[in-house]
Formats: C-alpha cells, structure tokens, sequence
C-alpha cells in the first residue's frame, strides 16, 4: 500500500468508490464515518490544522486510482468532522475547516501538563515560545496552530489558570502561569 | 396452455380449451369475430343441461360459438358449440312482448335442441346477430375440410404416379434437377403471394392468414435447416437466420381483440391477450422486458390492428384482476416493465452477487452493459437492476470520467476504529488480494 510521506494509507484508499459520494443512505453515513477518521488521523500525524476545500489536501485525490474528490463530497465529509465538534469552519463560505483533532479543552489539558512537567508553573512566556521554544520541542505542542493555541490559552485564563498580557513587541502576547 | 383438460362432450357442447388468462385456445383459421358479456345460454327442449350456463361470456368465431364463466368461481366449464351443427336460426320476431324481455337470439341444433341465447347485459345484440348469419353461412370449416382433404390427396397421388410422367402428363423431375425445379417452383409462388399481398391493404388483410402461415412455416424451415446442412454453418448465416426466425415469430396474432369484436369488455379481453401474448418475448427477454419493447412487439404481431399507448397501459394494469402470470411493475426510477410472477427479484440480486464477487470484476466494478451480457438482458432493465442491487446495500457506485460503474459494497466490512485491519475472510480481503496482484 502507498504511502503520504511516513503516514500509511488504508487499503480502501485504492478502492473506486471511496472516492464517490455515495447516494444510498446507509452505505454513505459509512463512507463518511470512514473519511472522518482518515482526515483526523492524516492531520495529527502529519501536523495539518487547517484545510482548503479547493485546495490540494493530499487525501482528497488518489492518482493511483485516478479519482479524486468531488467539492460536494469534501464538504460533505469535513462538515460530518465539524457536526462532531472535531473542526469548525473559519469563514461562511466553507472553505477553510481548522481540524481539531484534540478539542479546544484537550489541547488546554495538554498545556496544563507541559507547563507542570516542566516547572513553568510561575513562570511567564511569550505565545510563540509555547509552539517553538526548546521545552516543546517533541511534543505535542511543537508547531501548534495559533488559532487553537490562543483559543486554549483563552479558556485557561477564564479558569484562572493564566494571565494574557501584550508583549514588548505588537506581534507577540505574553503568558503569565498561574496554576 | 391448455388449462381444461378436455371433460366429456355431452353430445352438444364440448369443453372449450382457454389460455391460463382465460382466452380461447382457436384452432387453425379460426377467427374470432364478437364477444358479448353477461350471457345466458337457454332452452326449452333439455333444461337441467343448461341450468350451470348463466351469465358468462359468448365469444363468436368463424367456427364456433364458445361460452366461457365469468371471472367469478363459477361452477360451469367453458364449453363450444360449432357453428356446423347449427341446422338453422330462427329469424327475430319483433313482437310486443320481445320489448319487454332482454333481447335473445334462438337457434336449432342437430336439427333437435332449440337453444336460446339471452342477453342480459348491453351490447350490440343484433351486430352480434349480423356476424353469426354471416359467420354461419361462411362456413369457414368446410374450406378446412376441403385443404386438409386436398393435402392429402395431393400426397397420396404422388406415391401412385410411378414413372416419369406425372399423373397430368407433365414430365416429372427426378433427381437434383427435381428438387432444384421443385424448389424454384416454390418460390415463384411464395414470391407471387407476397406480391399479392403488399398490393393494397385490403389484399394484405385477405392474406393475412396466409402470411401467418406462410411464416410459421418459414420458421420450420429455417429451424430444421442448420441440421440438414453442413454442421459448420459460418455465423454470418447463423445470425441472420435467427433474425429470420425473429421475424416470423413476431407475425403471430391471427385474431386480435379489437374495440369492434370486443366491445366493452375490449379492455379486460385485450389484457388477457397481452398476458398469453407476452409470454415468449418476456422468456427471449430473460424475464422482464420494458412496457415501450413489449409496445412495439405487441403492436407488431397485431399487423394492422394497432393499439395505443394507453389501451396497452390500461390492459397492463387489469392484470392485477385476473389470474395471470405476468405482472406490470414499476421502479423508484419510473420506468415501467412486464415481469414474470415467477422472476425474482433474489434471484437476480444473487446472480449479481455472483458476477461482481468474481476475482476481477471485484477489482474492476461492473457497468450496465457488462451487467446486461451476463444477466441476458437488456442494458436499460440491468441498470435498473444495479440500481436497485445498490439501493439494498449490495453494491456502491464509482462516478469517473469514464462513467457509472458498481462494485460490491466492501464499505459494511472495514472497521471505523482500525482503518488498517483487513480480516483474512470475507470480501474485504479478497478485494485486497484482487487489487495487489495487480500492483505487484
């Protein structure tokens, strides 16, 4: 079976009509239930939070097969992720989705745990240290979308858990842990 | 066919065989002339004879008088009467009295019985009456007495003349040069009644017997013919012999139900025609065949006698009322077809099962018309069939630049909580084994 960089296809990937919506009920809820798990296991393997319906999101077509996913069927699919509270659309028009692999309060759990396995529990770091600075480097938090790192961040200040405050520079907010 | 084994002739009437939708089974050069409904045979001289003869169908043909029991269970058999024992009908008194009475139609028997026919319900009684005089003095089964008599001297004579002269002095052909001749004579009058025929219409209603014969005997001809010659047989002539055979085939009906012969009960007595009728192009067509192709077959062994659209759909759709086997059936699509009782639908859901599971068209998915040449049928009913297959959850579809194809639904066997798991058994992993003998 191919592969998408390390990430390993399914073996239905190269079955034909996986990549058509299918019009019987019982048989689509199916597909999609399918489409559902590969999208979210793709993007946490590989990192992806956000995705382009019109754009070339590597799932969305197989050239091995020749086939790939019509616009109705990749709404279709990322609006059945979003009904699971798993991504949220960003704009109206439908076409960009943020996936949410971790829900916004999972990612605000694992933020809780870096902050104590590291003894960060009094201190203060900048927004862009917590995606990239050395302590997270290897974990899950390397890399993570801002969109979602801020949402968290938001949801822990109104427990009290942290202060945001605005940085020296205009680009760039503080943290301030207080847990 | 025949559903009445033929009971006891009780010297006057005999059993009349019908169809299994209740037509009657004519004889040869029989034609059916009028029907008229709700009809009670009668007499004065043998009363307990006629006491079960009430209110059933009086269907008149150039031989016979056939009396069949309406739908209802009814205790009585269809019996006949020919028409030759008739030894003469009683001229229609109009009397006072006859004003007040259903109409009725008197006749003698043998010269003993007197028998009334009376009509209870509406119909054209006195064109009935028209039809049996001129039925009656046609005498139509005297010119069968005459051929079949003909036939038989005819072939008796040639076995006497010995010799090389013929019995009118003609030199007689022996040998290949006889045959060729005989042959060549044939044609010549196959050819001179074909001419007659097209001439007018008129001409072609007058032969029309004759043509329907004449093809039937084509077709036994052609039929006996691939044995007799050279076993090869290259399939051009093959081909074009069982189009032959389709032809004549299709030339069948020698007595339509017409609105003139039928009256009002046209619709009901069409319907049972249909039924008897549909029975070997749907059994060609493998056992369901569209309303539009069964139109134009139809219509075709009619010969002049058309339909419309909507005298077929509405005899299609009595068929419910009557004991047939056949049934009209419409898809989720609304396409309309005639189907065999008997053809089911598990059976054809199981033969596509077949067909999609095979180690390559797992692989590669079926289209209609690859469906149509396993299924023996055609391409629009395999659709249909598909459709109807994937509406079950059998099989899934894959829309491409190439068209519409189906597979088997592999999508009920992959397990949601592991994307990778491929079970050793079942479907799933056969499909798998199909398609990496391929990428190897």
């Amino acid at each position: 079976m191919q592969k998408l960089g390390d990430f390993k296809l399914p073996q239905f990937f190269n079955y034909p009509p996986y990549f058509t919506l299918q019009p019987v009920r019982d048989t689509r809820e199916k597909q999609i239930q399918l489409w559902k798990e590969l999208i979210l296991d793709f993007c946490k393997s590989q990192k992806v939070f956000l995705i382009g319906v019109e754009e070339d999101f590597p799932l969305f077509s197989n050239s091995a097969i020749d086939r790939t996913l019509s616009h109705e069927a990749r709404e279709t699919f990322l609006s059945a992720i979003v009904g699971e509270g798993r991504a949220e659309w960003l704009d109206k028009g439908r076409r960009k989705c943020l996936i949410l692999w971790h829900r916004i309060q999972d990612w605000a759990d694992i933020i809780l745990k870096f902050v104590r396995e590291n003894g960060l529990e009094d201190s203060v770091m900048t927004v862009e240290e917590i995606r990239s600075g050395t302590e997270s480097l290897g974990t899950e938090l390397e890399g993570i979308d801002r969109t979602i790192l801020m949402r968290a961040l938001k949801l822990l200040e109104n427990k009290g858990k942290l202060a945001l405050f605005k940085g020296t520079s205009a680009d760039d907010e503080g943290v301030k842990f207080s847990v | 066919m025949a559903s009445e084994s033929r009971i006891e002739s009780d010297g006057l009437f005999n059993a009349a065989e019908v169809t299994t939708s209740g037509r009657p089974v004519l004889r040869r050069n029989e034609v059916e002339c009028f029907l008229l409904s709700s009809v009670d045979l009668d007499s004065e001289d043998d009363p307990p004879r006629f006491a079960s003869l009430r209110s059933g169908n009086l269907i008149l043909t150039t031989h016979r008088l056939i009396w069949i029991p309406s739908s209802q269970p009814n205790a009585s058999l269809p019996s006949s009467l020919p028409l030759s024992s008739i030894t003469h009908i009683f001229s229609h008194k109009k009397s006072i009295k006859s004003m007040f009475h259903s109409p009725r139609i008197r006749f003698q028997v043998d010269s003993v019985v007197v028998v009334t026919v009376v009509f209870r319900g509406k119909g054209d009684f006195d064109g009935f009456l028209a039809k049996l005089w001129e039925c009656w003095r046609g005498r139509a089964w005297e010119e069968d007495e005459k051929s079949e008599s003909e036939a038989s001297s005819g072939s008796g004579g040639g076995t006497v003349a010995q010799g090389l002269y013929g019995n009118d002095g003609t030199v007689r052909m022996v040998g290949l040069a006889g045959i060729l001749r005989k042959e060549q004579e044939q044609w010549e009058s196959t050819d001179k009644s074909l001419q007659d025929a097209f001439q007018d219409l008129n001409a072609l209603m007058s032969k029309a017997k004759e043509m329907v014969s004449l093809a039937e005997k084509m077709r036994q001809k052609l039929l006996s013919a691939p044995s007799s010659q050279n076993g090869g047989g290259d399939d051009e002539e093959m081909g074009s012999k069982e189009e032959m055979q389709q032809w004549m085939l299709s030339v069948g009906i020698i007595s339509p139900v017409t609105k003139e012969s039928a009256g009002a009960l046209y619709h009901q007595e069409l319907s049972r025609q249909l039924a008897d009728f549909v029975r070997i192009p749907l059994e060609q067509a493998g056992g369901m065949i569209s309303l539009t192709d069964m139109y134009y077959h139809f219509n075709r062994a009619r010969g002049t006698e058309l339909i419309s659209p909507d005298d077929l759909w509405q005899a299609c759709n009595l068929w419910e009322k009557f004991d047939v086997p056949v049934m009209l059936r419409k898809f989720d699509s609304g396409v309309k077809v005639i189907q065999n009782k008997s053809h089911s639908d598990e059976e054809v859901m199981s033969r596509i099962r077949t067909l999609v599971t095979k180690t390559e068209t797992l692989r590669t998915g079926v289209t209609a018309s690859d469906a149509a040449l396993t299924l023996k049928i055609a391409p629009a009913m395999a659709k249909e069939h598909l459709l109807s297959a994937e509406t079950k959850g059998l099989l899934c579809r894959d829309m491409s630049p190439d068209g519409l194809r189906f597979y088997f639904n592999l999508f009920p066997e992959i397990d949601p909580t592991d994307l990778h798991l491929v079970k050793d058994f079942g479907t799933y992993g056969e499909w798998v084994k199909a398609t990496s003998l391929l990428s190897v």
